[in-house]
């Protein structure tokens, strides 16, 4: 059976461009960035070149504004505690959103354990951030806003520009994790007021395990992780030379390519979407109907629960992921799809399909072929099933 | 993450539907929590003489579902009650411990039903 990838945002391949330049530092230049001999400089050189392309990729003015971590994870935690604990003394005010990635949600947790003022904007039916609300929340007292670019379970596509012309009025920080966004589609720092942004490389179809903060040249954050000094101080540890070199390639290959991928994709996505409206009753789309991402299309199903979709299609050879409370560890649905107004039982039947750069017409066509077939199924076997569907 | 029972019985549920004349009906959990299941059970001289099911819920859920039903056919109903959800997960070949609790509800569904049917009966 021919299998078929619909959720590329759990995990990508490496592009094999990515892994071609890379392979080198695995092993003739293996050298410590920090060393003063010629391995030394040939592994500085090439994470410079690495820094460059990045910078180049999200309009950054420098390229010494690319701190280079271990992941988004790691750029959110750097981004959030790092501001919080260099502006203590300017104030306490946290202001983010109800639909940022775990990774800031839990950070913003653990702030307000430690005193901050933490305040979460909500969203509408659309998954959009008003920004008059944003502006409600803050004041003097307000250090950082941080509100993600584009949000990955609905791929709806935030008013980031505004945002941060909101933050820059009242001299707060504007920190914006776009892992799901940096590669789809055009980021730019310097036009959308961005002082800090977190993002992956395995979204750009790097490798995993290495990242990216951009810290804008006056920004002050303080470090979260002590050593030797690497970074600009702000990231110590021997730098990850292979994983940072394929990221550099990554994004040099997004830069080219975007383009005409965002449009392909965006194809894929519309097409996967109308076949699904078209042929299966109670379907319907999260998320904004055109301010998205190219390679996101979440739908729901009603009646019926996404884990047994998620296993139903896994069994045709297909990957996809769901919202439902049944597939996390938590067993709570997707904080993001309950901000947007759906009540427990529509999160339930959430599916993710994330189309990625190897995706193609006939892995649409698979879907459309069984996926009707698999909710009517689920559906005459579920007993909230209206008696006018169960046929 | 699912044994292969598990899997089986997702994939080919016994039992799946309805019984309009059921001589009882259990319910239990609700669809906000992401699992509800509905036991209708005939009984003929003090036995389960046909059951069936519908299940909302996870892929854990479907097969206890399916499970409980193919351990309660043809028997006694004071033995159908003491079908324990140990029972049906053992027999199932286990489940992940975080669906142990969440989605196995199957044989609360089934001792539901029976206690339905008694309760209907000692009315009449």
């Amino acid at each position: 059976m021919k299998r078929v990838c619909f959720d590329y945002q759990a995990g990508s391949p490496v592009d094999p461009r990515v892994f071609e330049a890379m392979t080198p530092y695995f092993g003739t230049m293996f050298g410590n960035p920090s060393s003063t001999h010629a391995f030394g400089q040939e592994a500085k050189n090439a994470i410079e070149e690495a820094r460059m392309k990045i910078a180049s990729l999200i309009g950054a003015r420098k390229k010494e504004e690319i701190i280079f971590t271990s992941g988004a994870t790691e750029s959110n935690n750097l981004a959030l505690i790092g501001t919080a604990q260099r502006n203590k003394e300017k104030g306490d005010g946290i202001t983010t959103s109800a639909i940022e990635h775990i990774s800031i949600l839990n950070v913003c947790k653990y702030l307000a354990r430690q005193g901050f003022s933490v305040k979460h904007v909500p969203v509408d039916s659309y998954g959009l951030v008003d920004p008059t609300s944003v502006e409600k929340t803050v004041s003097e007292k307000t250090i950082i806003i941080s509100i993600m670019y584009a949000n990955g379970e609905i791929g709806t596509i935030e008013p980031i520009a505004e945002i941060g012309k909101i933050a820059h009025t009242h001299g707060a920080v504007f920190h914006v994790d776009a892992v799901a966004a940096v590669g789809k589609i055009p980021v730019d720092v310097e036009r959308e007021n961005i002082d800090l942004l977190s993002l992956s490389s395995n979204d750009l179809y790097g490798p995993k395990g290495v990242g990216a903060l951009y810290v804008r040249e006056e920004t002050r954050i303080a470090p979260i992780i002590l050593g030797g000094g690497q970074e600009r101080g702000l990231r110590s540890g021997t730098e990850n030379v292979p994983a940072i070199i394929g990221m550099g390639r990554a994004a040099e290959i997004a830069a080219k390519e975007m383009a005409d991928e965002s449009v392909r994709l965006a194809r894929l996505t519309d097409r996967l979407r109308a076949g699904i409206t078209k042929e299966i009753p109670y379907s319907y789309l999260n998320g904004h109907p055109t301010a998205r991402l190219p390679n996101n299309l979440s739908m729901r199903f009603s009646y019926i629960e996404g884990e047994s979709l998620v296993l139903s299609l896994d069994m045709e050879g297909i990957a996809v992921s769901s919202g439902s409370a049944c597939s996390s560890k938590t067993l709570e649905p997707s904080h993001v799809l309950r901000a947007i107004g759906l009540a427990h039982e529509e999160a339930h039947g959430s599916l993710l399909f994330s189309l990625g750069r190897w995706n193609t017409d006939d892995d649409v066509d698979q879907v459309l072929s069984v996926l009707p077939g698999i909710v009517s199924r689920l559906r005459r076997m579920s007993p909230l099933t209206p008696k006018n569907l169960q046929v | 993450m699912y044994s292969e029972e598990v899997m089986d019985h997702f994939r080919n549920p016994r039992n799946v539907g309805e019984i309009p004349d059921a001589d009882g009906v259990g319910t239990v959990g609700n669809p906000v929590c992401g699992d509800m299941m509905t036991v209708y059970i005939k009984v003929k001289d003090n036995r389960i003489a046909d059951i069936k099911f519908k299940t909302f819920g996870c892929g854990a859920a479907v097969a206890t579902s399916s499970m409980v039903t193919e351990l309660a056919k043809g028997k006694t109903l004071e033995e159908a009650m003491k079908i324990t959800r140990g029972d049906v997960a053992e027999h199932l070949g286990g489940l992940p411990p975080i669906k142990m609790h969440c989605s196995n509800l199957a044989a609360d569904a089934l001792h539901g039903a029976i206690e339905d049917y008694w309760k209907k009966k000692g009315s009449k």
